[in-house]
């Protein structure tokens, strides 16, 4: 039992970090049809540039304010100079584009900092809690219950805002958006700047557990994808609950099936679920226009 | 000359010219061998191009099966004995039934569905290809046997520019041929229209499957191809980075374009040949390109150019 909950513990922390991967994905995919390869660079800015900030002296809070509001600019960069100019491209061409961007962003990111594993301290101290047996960091509460306010907060924004109702009104149909008065484009914009906040704090909570690197971001984007699919792309529960599911699947995988292929796990139940709910679980079944 | 231009052996008789005018101006053995990258990657793109340019159907995973060919080099000769030929068919022949299997249940997704199918059985392939150590030598790679046929060895990069060139000719043969035929035909009304194609009676998802087959074939042979000409392999040829590269070339060469698929392969092996001496800013200006690419050149290069001239012919 206590091995039990130790695998849901550690499974769902890193589930939460895929689920927010894959919320930033449906926000991104939603608003503007483009799925964002470079999703996973959001994480990597974010944990990267609270260690170098912290590493000069600035305090953690001011650090992961500097850090937050990098990756929102760097967000915004993709979408002006990268995403809006190949407008009416076919998605295949938006796939390399964005990927490309996920390359650009590492490359600058081994320039600008290093090649080197980096870990943060734990916001509240190392000594793990005891849980009917399991051992969970405090570190891990973070995780989750940032992963629980973040959710909480975009859906006050989508719900109870105009701003927050303008994004949604796009992603139904962005012609009768723009026909109402709403600026598309910079509804676009704001959803990559979302996404790129979401990553950042997924990056900076989750780093003091999993350290962080230049080259974390590729294998968060494909399982951050791969979750977002398993949920049905472009439902942000079904987002949710594939990035948790994604998590669990892999901490129970490596714990009683094989460590060396934990990072397989998604991509074997992706490919299982696919084949049988070709939507998603969530998903709507695809009905082809005629 | 419109004549000619239409024959659709042109563009065969074109690349097979280019492939021998090409050996009278190579300086040296360095250009011997970059060129012989260059239709190696030409042959698995144009395999890929007839999947994503004719049929329609995206693949992000195709370096399985460019992985799965060079290894079978690689593993064959050295775990059964068998002649490097001899695997090199059998490599073919397995990503086929492979390809077979797999694309079944596959190819029934659609837009990003297929994207993520074809990204996680890639993925796959190169995890057990980096975790099978005592097979594939891990992530460190492993050594592939010299070629030699009855007694002649194969070595030096100007035999393999023209071994790997003439299986870049056969490849753009064999494919204009099949663009050519029905199956190429009904290819391209499913390409436009499923429900359409399906109406005049096109079997839609057994064409899908040929075609996956075929350039599953392609891939599996251009990797044995490299990992012959190598004479070293690592998981990286199998790898999601690759995937994205062959598609990338598919893309930025032209959709549907035999002669694209080899423009888009030169550019993107000569490039980061040139871009070595950045050393550090290597994956920045790869990066870099590929956004500039996309945008600028949207609808590849080959499609671009010929569009161009049109126009101003008309």
């Amino acid at each position: 039992m206590a091995e039990f909950l130790q695998f849901c513990a550690s499974g769902l922390t890193v589930g939460a970090v895929y689920a927010l991967v894959a919320l930033g994905f449906t926000i991104i995919y939603n608003a503007s049809d483009v799925v964002n390869f470079a999703q996973g660079e959001f994480v990597m800015i974010g944990g990267m540039t609270t260690v170098f900030a912290t590493a000069a002296g600035v305090p953690l809070p001011i650090a992961v304010l500097i850090a937050i509001l990098a990756a929102m600019v760097i967000g915004l960069l993709l979408h002006r100079l990268a995403i809006e100019p190949a407008r009416g491209a076919s998605p295949v061409t938006l796939i390399i584009i964005t990927i490309g961007a996920s390359i650009f962003l590492r490359g600058l990111a081994q320039i600008v900092f290093d090649k080197q594993f980096h870990s943060l301290p734990a916001f509240s101290g190392d000594t793990p809690i005891n849980i009917g047996g399991a051992l969970v960091l405090p570190q891990s509460f973070w995780v989750l219950g940032g992963a629980v306010v973040i959710v909480i907060a975009l859906w006050a924004f989508f719900n109870r805002t105009v701003t927050g109702k303008a994004v949604l009104a796009t992603a139904a149909n962005r012609l009768a958006a723009r026909l109402v008065g709403i600026n598309t484009s910079f509804v676009i914009g704001l959803s990559f700047v979302l996404s790129a906040a979401i990553g950042a704090i997924a990056g900076i909570l989750v780093t003091p557990i999993t350290l962080t690197s230049y080259d974390i971001g590729t294998l968060l984007a494909l399982k951050g994808f791969a979750a977002a699919m398993l949920g049905g792309m472009g439902n942000p529960i079904g987002a949710i609950v594939g990035g948790l599911l994604v998590g669990l699947l892999e901490a129970f995988g490596a714990g009683y099936i094989s460590s060396t292929y934990k990072d397989a796990m998604a991509f074997i139940v992706i490919l299982g679920v696919l084949f049988v709910m070709p939507g998603g679980l969530l998903g709507r079944a695809s009905v082809e226009r005629v | 000359m419109r004549k000619l231009m239409s024959n659709r052996l042109a563009v065969p008789a074109f690349l097979a010219l280019l492939v021998v005018g090409l050996a009278f101006v190579m300086p040296s053995n360095f250009y011997f061998r970059v060129a012989a990258l260059v239709w190696i990657s030409a042959l698995a793109v144009i395999g890929l191009n007839l999947l994503m340019g004719f049929a329609g159907q995206v693949s992000l995973g195709h370096a399985g099966f460019f992985g799965l060919g060079a290894y079978s080099v690689a593993i064959l000769p050295a775990q059964f004995g068998l002649h490097p030929v001899i695997a090199l068919i059998a490599g073919g022949a397995g990503c086929a039934l492979l390809a077979f299997v797999v694309g079944r249940p596959i190819l029934r997704l659609k837009g990003h569905y297929l994207a993520v199918a074809t990204l996680g059985f890639g993925i796959l392939v190169s995890m057990v290809i980096s975790n099978e150590a005592w097979l594939t030598g891990g992530p460190d790679g492993m050594p592939v046997p010299r070629l030699a046929l009855f007694g002649w060895r194969a070595r030096g990069a100007d035999t393999w520019y023209w071994i790997t060139g003439g299986l870049m000719v056969i490849g753009a043969l064999l494919a204009v041929n099949l663009v050519a035929s029905p199956t190429g035909r009904a290819l391209r009304a499913l390409h436009d229209s499923e429900v359409a194609a399906r109406v005049v009676g096109v079997d839609v998802g057994c064409y899908k499957l040929i075609v996956f087959v075929i350039s599953a074939v392609y891939a599996s042979v251009a990797g044995s191809a490299l990992a012959l000409v190598n004479g070293f392999i690592t998981p990286d040829a199998a790898g999601f980075l690759h995937s994205i590269q062959l598609v990338t070339m598919v893309v930025l060469g032209g959709m549907g374009s035999i002669l694209g698929s080899v423009v888009g392969a030169a550019v993107l092996v000569v490039l980061p040949q040139a871009l070595t001496v950045f050393h550090d800013y290597e994956h920045l200006m790869l990066g870099f390109m590929m956004m500039a690419f996309m945008i600028l050149l949207r609808s590849g290069i080959v499609p671009s150019l010929s569009m161009l001239i049109g126009g101003r012919r008309a």
